[in-house]
């Protein structure tokens, strides 16, 4: 079995944010980053997948160099080789635009199964790899939680809303998104840190010419306006925050 | 040339999804402001009732698009049949509800019109017949204004809770088209939905709770929760990746893929307040989070706030209610 795993690269979740001059995106220099989360669960649903039942893990993920960290990182928990689609404004790229590039790159790979994340941390559009399983003429199946593929056809567990759930069975030549939390994600050993040194990380440099024009502009970012006015107590003195919370609770609110 | 708004109304098993009716309310908005009606569609097999229960909204009409292969919900079948409605109509917006269903087929079928979707805004905005949409960026922490540019239709789904259902407008009775769609392969089956376990704990009930997230960084940790919640008589709660980690079963947790609730009151400990958190809790009457980072967005929806170590501020609370409740 034979499965590619996309995996994006995006700003660290405990990260201040701080918008650009131009208001139009977040100033990047000074940010750390890391894989997005649920792409790691696609990972670690990978890895499992291959010991299973054999084949190959290959990890593809598209940017500037920094996204190699991702890559490294996840050849180091026992992914075969990857693939780095190359390119320092490919974060920006509207979904329908980077799942043309994706499944460009993939085609020739001819992959069993595709898995992803179901959406990104930094724009979450949550499309990407629906598009791209269009594009491909693939089934897909989203928000993952669970994957049999010991039978014939593949058998999912989808996650619904509010506590239900359904399994779906369809071709094993599919691509899913996979729901964060559908296992526990192994730590990348010594050993797997030094294997991963050898391993392939092949450079696809991306052109974006021939892509469709976007459909969606951002004109502008900013915090969000808040719906309520927070009485902050304490003034960085949490101790002191927690007696004075303690008293608006039951004098101002009286919740108790 | 494309004109008006289409809605998309979801249901299963006929039963009216209640997003459905915020995404009427939302493509009434934006006709009232934009001069355009708005036409819903249905997809399934014996849409009768449902097609009736729809018409009462001031709607130009229901589209009622029915085929065997629709009675229950695929990706597949539903990208067909929506296609072919839209190549009909020719809308110049399809408006969706940003529901689990929907993330599933919705890219697929902008993809045939060769892009992709406004995904899950939060509000809209019309300028001199431009729509501006809204969305959460960055798991909540920013806002960003989208305009949309390019060929019809543009495909926008809105968050839940975006818009009100009840505010969506009656009319007197919309006209109903039904027609026959046409679908092709359809490559997976579906099984019949089902939950879990029963599950054990009921949260919607619960008056005051207490909820942790990943700043409480291990599972040793979270006996400073329960501690608090003991002191006032509450349940205890967390957010996805603690029940994610397993550090609290699953069925304490809150937000989109769990418990919905609203209690007197809610205390967010170590919670940075993901959309898909907000959207389980955000009705609760007083609302406080204690988290290190001032700019965390659960603070946007927090009557009190303390930022700052939750180590510290959550036993010193836990003792101060003690003593004020001696």
């Amino acid at each position: 079995m034979k499965i590619i795993v996309l995996m994006k690269q995006v700003p660290n979740k405990d990260a201040i944010l701080r918008v650009n001059k131009e208001g139009t995106w977040i100033e990047e220099g000074d940010l750390s980053f890391e894989v997005n989360e649920s792409d790691g669960y696609a990972l670690e649903e990978s890895l499992r997948l291959k010991e299973k039942h054999g084949g190959e893990v290959v990890v593809c993920s598209m940017g500037p160099q920094r996204a190699k960290t991702v890559m490294k990182d996840a050849l180091a928990r026992g992914a075969d080789r990857a693939i780095h689609i190359v390119g320092d404004q490919l974060g920006h790229l509207s979904p329908f635009q980077s799942a043309s590039l994706l499944a460009d790159a993939l085609r020739g790979e001819d992959p069993d199964l595709i898995m992803t994340g179901l959406q990104s941390d930094d724009y979450g559009y949550a499309q990407t790899g629906v598009i791209i399983a269009e594009i491909l003429g693939i089934p897909h199946a989203t928000i993952v939680i669970e994957i049999d593929a010991s039978g014939d056809q593949l058998r999912v567990k989808r996650e619904l809303e509010s506590g239900w759930y359904q399994w779906y069975s369809m071709p094993k030549k599919a691509l899913l998104t996979i729901q964060s939390g559908i296992s526990q994600i192994r730590y990348a050993t010594l050993k797997g840190i030094m294997a991963a040194k050898k391993k392939e990380i092949r450079e696809i440099v991306a052109s974006t010419d021939g892509l469709k024009p976007s459909h969606q502009r951002i004109q502008r970012i900013y915090l969000p306006e808040k719906t309520k006015q927070t009485q902050f107590l304490g003034d960085g003195d949490a101790k002191r925050g927690a007696a004075l919370l303690a008293e608006k609770l039951q004098t101002e609110a009286r919740v108790y | 040339m494309s004109n008006g708004i289409l809605v998309f109304a979801e249901h299963r098993d006929g039963v009216l999804n209640k997003t459905s009716l915020e995404a009427i309310a939302a493509a009434q908005s934006l006709a009232g402001a934009t001069g355009q009606t708005v036409n819903a569609v249905l997809l399934g097999s014996a849409l009768d009732g449902l097609a009736q229960e729809i018409a009462s909204f001031d709607l130009g009409k229901v589209i009622a698009a029915e085929n065997d292969k629709l009675t229950s919900y695929t990706p597949d079948g539903y990208t067909d049949g929506m296609e072919q409605v839209i190549r009909a109509e020719d809308p110049k917006y399809v408006v969706m509800p940003h529901t689990y269903l929907v993330r599933d087929f919705a890219p697929k079928l902008s993809a045939r019109f060769g892009k992709g979707l406004v995904s899950d805004c939060i509000r809209a905005r019309v300028d001199n017949g431009e729509i501006t949409l809204t969305r959460r960026i960055f798991l909540g922490k920013m806002d960003a204004d989208v305009s949309a540019t390019g060929e019809s239709p543009v495909f926008v789904t809105f968050q839940s809770g975006a818009y009100r259902g009840d505010q969506a407008a009656k009319g007197s009775g919309a006209r109903i088209e039904k027609i026959a769609v046409e679908v092709g392969e359809v490559r997976m089956t579906p099984e019949a939905p089902f939950q879990e376990v029963k599950q054990a704990v009921d949260l919607s009930k619960a008056e005051i709770i207490v909820a942790v997230g990943r700043g409480i960084k291990s599972k040793d940790n979270i006996v400073l929760a329960e501690e608090l919640a003991k002191v006032l008589g509450g349940d205890l709660a967390a957010s996805r990746p603690i029940c994610d980690a397993e550090w609290l079963p699953i069925d304490r947790q809150i937000g989109s893929s769990g418990q919905t609730v609203a209690p007197k009151l809610y205390i967010a400990l170590g919670i940075s307040g993901a959309i898909q958190h907000l959207v389980g809790m955000k009705n609760s009457g007083t609302i406080v989070a204690i988290n290190k980072d001032p700019e965390a967005p659960i603070f946007d929806i927090a009557d009190y706030g303390i930022v700052g170590d939750l180590f510290e501020a959550v036993p010193a609370l836990t003792e101060e209610i003690k003593k004020r409740k001696a």
